[in-house]
């Protein structure tokens, strides 16, 4: 039988006491004090140890960041002085040329911004500047992430949202650009119009719900001013913590060399390393926008004057970041438009404004899927690509990028007739046919240097380098003898995995019946071509085979020219 | 002999009956004398001969004085050769010599002459500070709704088809930018005094010229060709500066030690 439990009345461990008042820890005690109210300790360990590598590549993406909170802080500035007005008044601030004029009140304040609020001229341009960086740091930043392969599993998350986030830039700055109501503006404005409209069937009512009726009405400036300040910026910061999160969550990808393998980062940590080499660039980012917001002048609105929906001038531009649309809408022939039943469908526009910017981002979205499907690759990467060592992947990225600038050119191509004297037209039919052809041209150029620098990588791999000694022998002949590379750099050489084009088949099991998971023949046919004609590295064997062969005539001098 | 009588007769009594010349008149009939030798010297071969025009070059007969005044007088004429458009080169005739011709052309057929001050500039209307901020203001306005959509943000100038422009209009005179716009000449398009009076182009005119007098607000305008020019620099100093600040710092380090 089982004895009862025995309790007792009291024990020091049931008695309710007071905590001891003071941790016995070798802390300061503010540190002391926040953890144990948030528990830093437990975050600092972890997030302060926290390695990255070191690359000047790996710093584009925090230049986007940085312009992102300087946009923020100039921003907030701004908006206590910026009225999102469309009401007209008679403006009679000091700038003298627009004396008298009838505009509206957003211009007006932008102009007060300008001229008669203590260093409003100076924060209006970092601003702008800042804005301009940052969709340009952005653009730089997935481009590298593109090239490097940085997107490959386990991080396909990571570059949707960079997408989203893009995608979001551009919203972010277009919708501040219209802000002011000044001529330029507004014509960039009645350009998104023009595209809203041509989006079949619905486009007249999606014109009508955007302007609150016909275009311009008075209700847009304060509709973008709302999308401008706060939902945009919110779902950037939203996004921005994501992807960043992402970021520690994943680790950094990391260049390959020597040890650094998919299981490890090679770097420093955060505390000190990086608190001090990402603070300093901030502020280098920061000392950067203000002097171009000091010294060159951007977005000059009294020069526009205000918007009237009747004039245009000549040299109208959108900031950078929509040139590829605008030279896409001016580069195609404007006759191309069907008519069906009551209904007219504007391909001119349609096709080159809302269909090229849906190819972009659908395109960049769908990559990573379509790399994974056509190289059947399903392992983790951490490690980098080389661009050279995928060639198809590095020549597709190329001809987008060539495409992307042949558009942007022709965005600009009234500018260019005018500061290089050509005609314009000239300038318009070359572009035509150049936006089809130079891509090619581009992917074929980009891909033969891609294998030309595979094949440099695998002769240095076997043969080493050149000693630079020319050496004449007793004949009169020349040689030049090779010595090895490092095993530094023939880890780096050879490191890379190399896919295997898929084949065809599989697709059905033993008794000819159909199963899932297999591999189709066009799947295998464009594998073929994504992978087919990359140059095979040296295997293990074939080094040490060369090896031997360069031992043995390395001291013949009188054998004619080696390799 | 009765037909060397008949026309000694009619040559005395014509004598008689026609009004002695005006030394006033006389010296339009020399200027335009004067305009004419140039005129058969360096126009004619395109112009032809009595200003009717040839397949090189349009014909004179009405285009007026201000016309002439203004090719001649910012170098466009004589033309060196032909071309998408005659761009504005150095004068070579003195403004005597321009007017000569120009009394030469206006003696073709009339046309739009060359303007007085009062017709081009603000000062005749001896206008108050206050009321002459209005009128430039105003000018800038017109300018934008007349002439911006080719020449431009401020008169910088633009692109038009097959190698045509609309030239940049800051080191253009007054009296030429009016003559410009009476007279429409290449690819420009006339307005008369029912569209444009007098004193709306003198606004136009005193706006361009208060727009240039202005020091460039917000620094340097490195190359002043809008957001093309902005979106040039900040891949160059930008992009490009921050790539070079990112390479040093991601080689210093406790690696470099």
């Amino acid at each position: 039988m089982a004895k009862p439990t025995s309790v007792v009345d009291t024990s020091p461990s049931v008695e309710a006491h007071e905590a001891p008042a003071t941790k016995p820890k070798s802390q300061p005690g503010a540190l002391t004090w926040a953890d144990e109210r948030v528990g830093v300790n437990k975050i600092g360990r972890f997030g302060l140890r926290k390695v990255f590598p070191d690359h000047w590549s790996f710093l584009l993406g925090e230049i986007a960041l940085y312009s992102f909170i300087i946009l923020l802080l100039t921003g907030i500035f701004l908006t206590i002085w910026f009225k999102p007005s469309m009401a007209e008044i008679h403006y009679d601030g000091s700038y003298q040329l627009m004396k008298g004029m009838p505009i509206s009140e957003a211009f007006a304040s932008t102009l007060e911004i300008s001229f008669d609020v203590r260093g409003g001229l100076l924060v209006r341009q970092i601003h702008h500047w800042a804005a301009l960086l940052f969709v340009a740091s952005a653009t730089v930043h997935m481009l590298r992430v593109f090239f490097t392969g940085a997107f490959r599993k386990p991080r396909e998350i990571n570059w949707l949202i960079g997408v989203g986030l893009l995608s979001m830039s551009l919203m972010a700055g277009f919708t501040g650009y219209s802000l002011p109501d000044d001529l330029l503006s507004g014509t960039g404005l009645r350009f998104v119009d023009g595209l809203i409209r041509s989006i079949p069937l619905i486009g007249t009512w999606a014109e009508f719900f955007v302007f609150g009726g016909e275009f311009p009405g008075n209700l847009i400036i304060s509709r973008l001013y709302m999308a401008h300040i706060l939902l945009i910026p919110g779902l950037l910061l939203g996004l921005i913590s994501a992807h960043l999160a992402l970021v520690v969550y994943h680790k950094h990808t990391q260049y390959p060399g020597p040890g650094r393998t998919e299981n490890n980062v090679v770097g420093y940590p955060l505390f000190p390393v990086y608190m001090a080499k990402a603070g300093g660039f901030f502020f280098v980012v920061f000392g950067f926008l203000v002097l171009m917001g000091g010294l060159f002048q951007i977005n000059p609105v009294w020069t526009y004057g205000p918007y009237d929906p009747a004039k245009v001038t000549a040299g109208s531009q959108p900031d950078w970041y929509m040139g590829f649309v605008e030279g896409a809408l001016r580069l195609i022939p404007p006759f191309w438009e069907s008519h069906w039943g009551g209904t007219t469908w504007a391909w001119a526009v349609f096709v080159p404004g809302v269909g090229l910017m849906g190819l972009l981002f659908t395109s960049l979205a769908l990559w990573p899927f379509i790399e994974r499907w056509l190289t059947g690759d399903d392992r983790e990467h951490h490690l980098l690509d080389r661009p050279r060592n995928a060639p198809t992947r590095t020549a597709l990225g190329v001809a987008g990028m060539t495409a992307y600038g042949l558009m942007w050119l022709g965005g600009s191509n009234d500018i260019i007739a005018t500061r290089f004297s050509l005609s314009l037209n000239a300038i318009t039919i070359f572009l035509r046919i150049a936006v089809f052809v130079g891509p090619i041209i581009a992917f074929i150029i980009t891909k033969r240097l891609a294998l030309a620098l595979q094949r440099q990588d695998r002769e240095r791999a076997l043969h080493g380098s050149e000693d630079g000694v020319i050496v004449r022998d007793v004949q009169g002949g020349y040689s030049e003898a090779h010595v090895p590379v490092s095993h530094d750099e023939q880890f780096l050489l050879t490191q890379h995995l190399q896919h295997r084009p898929l084949e065809a088949g599989g697709d059905t099991d033993a008794d000819g019946l159909p199963r899932k998971g297999g591999v189709s023949k066009l799947r295998s046919r464009l594998s073929r071509w994504y992978l087919g004609h990359e140059i095979a590295k040296p295997t293990a064997a074939e080094i040490e085979d060369a090896h031997h062969h360069g031992d043995h005539d390395a001291p013949a001098l009188e054998d004619s020219p080696k390799h | 002999m009765l037909l060397i009588l008949a026309l000694l007769v009619v040559g005395l009594s014509y004598s008689v009956v026609s009004p002695p010349r005006s030394s006033a008149e006389t010296e339009t009939t020399l200027q335009i004398e004067q305009g004419k030798d140039i005129y058969m010297t360096t126009c004619s071969s395109c112009h032809g001969l009595g200003g009717e025009g040839t397949t090189q070059g349009p014909g004179l007969i009405g285009v007026g004085a201000a016309s002439v005044d203004f090719q001649m007088g910012t170098g466009r004429m004589p033309a060196a050769r032909l071309e998408a458009q005659i761009p504005a080169r150095k004068v070579n005739y003195t403004q005597e010599q321009i007017e000569a011709v120009a009394a030469y052309v206006h003696s073709l057929g009339a046309g739009p002459a060359i303007p007085e001050e009062s017709q081009y500039s603000l000062d005749a209307l001896n206008l108050s500070g206050d009321e002459k901020a209005r009128a430039v203001a105003r000018g800038g306005a017109l300018f934008r709704a007349n002439c911006s959509a080719c020449h431009g943000i401020v008169g910088g100038g633009g692109a038009m088809p097959e190698g045509k422009y609309a030239p940049n209009l800051t080191d253009t005179t007054p009296v030429h930018i009016y003559e410009a716009v009476r007279t429409g000449p290449q690819q420009m398009p006339m307005f008369s005094k029912d569209v444009l009076t007098d004193e709306s182009v003198s606004e136009i005119i005193a706006y361009l010229e208060a727009a240039d007098e202005q020091p460039n607000y917000g620094g340097l305008t490195m190359g002043d060709a809008g957001p093309v020019a902005e979106g040039w620099w900040i891949f160059i100093i930008g992009i490009g500066g921050l790539s070079i600040v990112a390479l040093w710092i991601a080689r210093k380090g406790a690696r470099a030690r």
